[in-house]
Formats: structure tokens, sequence, C-alpha cells
């Protein structure tokens, strides 16, 4: 019988702090979950950018709107949800900051280090409304997965 | 750690050593207000010291670009000194890299400049 995954989940106000303290705890999570350094800041910069995506897109820097983060401890990866109380977006409409019309623009790059920092990553509106990012990254051979 | 930054003038160049982390909040806007207070008093040749950045985040960069934007829109030039590696990662993810003038050399840079 598979395990059940350990869940660690965090509701944040939408504050400016909130984004670092969100990425402070990402990469505990991370280290507890046996991530090496490098892997703890790219899993600490990706909850930072889902976090601050909530905080500036989705909420609209209003306070009173609530930040949820779950961390997800499977028995092969790290799963990350960052949901938000806005009206949620569609990937497709995120630019790619990398093409030469987009190269020096303000957008799409948030998304972009998610997605290359993290091994998965999707977006989806919840139930009700809302944006969520969901990200997860796999241990490594190395990694001790029971840590926690 | 928020973002301190220092600057000094070396031959006609205004070099700006900064220190701690580049995102959303203070360290974006002092960053921001700072290049804009440069470029409007009349400095043009900027060098941003990284050597101390050790984070930056999506919002960072926008700010830098947008330096450069700037600095560019009035004949001036903005370039880099000092990555550390992961800030040079993610201008090589961002494809920011090959925009901006970079450089390990304080001295070499300095004279890179139009003068």
């Amino acid at each position: 019988m598979p395990l059940k995954p350990r869940r660690i989940e965090v509701v944040l106000e939408t504050l400016l702090e909130s984004i670092a303290l969100a990425e402070e705890i990402g990469v505990s999570v991370a280290a507890a979950a046996g991530f090496d350094e490098d892997d703890q800041y790219k899993i600490g910069l990706a909850v930072h950018e889902g976090v601050m995506n909530a905080f500036q897109y989705g909420n609209q820097q209003q306070r009173e709107r609530k930040i949820h983060v779950l961390f997800e401890l499977f028995s092969e990866k790290m799963v990350i949800h960052v949901a938000d109380q806005g009206t949620g977006f569609r990937l497709e409409d995120v630019p790619d900051p990398r093409t030469d019309e987009n190269m020096l623009g303000d957008s799409g790059r948030g998304v972009l280090l998610m997605r290359t920092f993290m091994d998965e990553f999707d977006v989806q509106v919840v139930q009700g409304g809302g944006g969520e990012v969901i990200m997860a990254k796999r241990y490594r051979a190395q990694n001790n997965s029971q840590a926690m | 750690m928020s973002l301190k930054a220092t600057s000094r003038e070396i031959g006609g160049v205004t070099v700006i050593d900064l220190d701690g982390r580049i995102t959303l909040g203070d360290g974006g806007a002092l960053l921001r207000d700072l290049i804009r207070e440069k470029v409007n008093s009349g400095h043009k040749m900027l060098l941003l010291n990284l050597a101390g950045v050790n984070y930056i985040d999506s919002t960072g960069l926008g700010e830098l670009v947008s330096g450069y934007r700037l600095v560019k829109a009035q004949n001036g030039e903005l370039k880099l000194l000092n990555l550390t590696k992961r800030i040079s990662e993610l201008l090589q993810i961002t494809k920011l890299y090959p925009v901006f003038e970079i450089h390990n050399d304080e001295v070499k840079a300095v004279a890179s400049f139009s003068q």
C-alpha cells in the first residue's frame, strides 16, 4: 500500500513579507526532505516566484486575500501548490521572455524560472476561482526522501 | 538580507557596488531609484558591481533590464561586473546574458566605456 504523503500547509496574508517567509519555509522543507543545497535554492526560488505571482497578480496585493501554500512529500518527489484568491491565469497567455520581442519586457520571467528549476510545472484554476501553481521536484538518487 | 548600494566614480564611470538581494520590494526599488537618480544627474556610464549579490528574483532581473533600457535611451551604457554563479545562471536561463556587456575585471570594465 502506498504511503500517504507528508503534508505541510501554510496560509499567508497577501503581504510583501510573505514572499520571503514562504521561500524560507520551502528551503527548510526541501532541506529536511534531503535535497542538496543547490536544489534547496532552486526550490526556494520557485516558491518565491509562485508566492510573488500570487501576491502581485493573483491577489492584486489585497491583504485580506489569502495565499495557500501546500508542500507534499511523496516517496519520489516533493510537490508544491501555491493558490491565490484571484481570477487565475492561463499559461498560454504568459509571454516567453526569451523571444526577441519580449526580451526587454517585464513579463514571463517568473514562470520561466519556476519551469526551469522544477521538474514538473502546471497552472490550474481553483474551484470557486483563484489560480493555483503546482510544481514538483523529484529526489535525486542520493537523496534520503525518508528524512522527515 | 536587503540590498545595500554604494557608488564611486572612476574616470567618468559610475561604479555601483551592490550587496544583498535584488527582489520585489526594497532591493528592486533601491536599484531602480539609484539608476534613475544617476541618469538624471548626468551619469550615463554605469557599471553595476554584482559581486555581493547572492540572490535575484524575476523582479530583480526586470529591474536590471529596465535600468539597461533607461540608460540606453539616454545614449548611455550600463554594464555588469562580477556576476556570481547563480546570477550568471539566471541571466543564461532568461537569455539576458548576451543583452548585457559583462566583465570580471573592474579596470578593464571601466576602460571599455566609450569616453
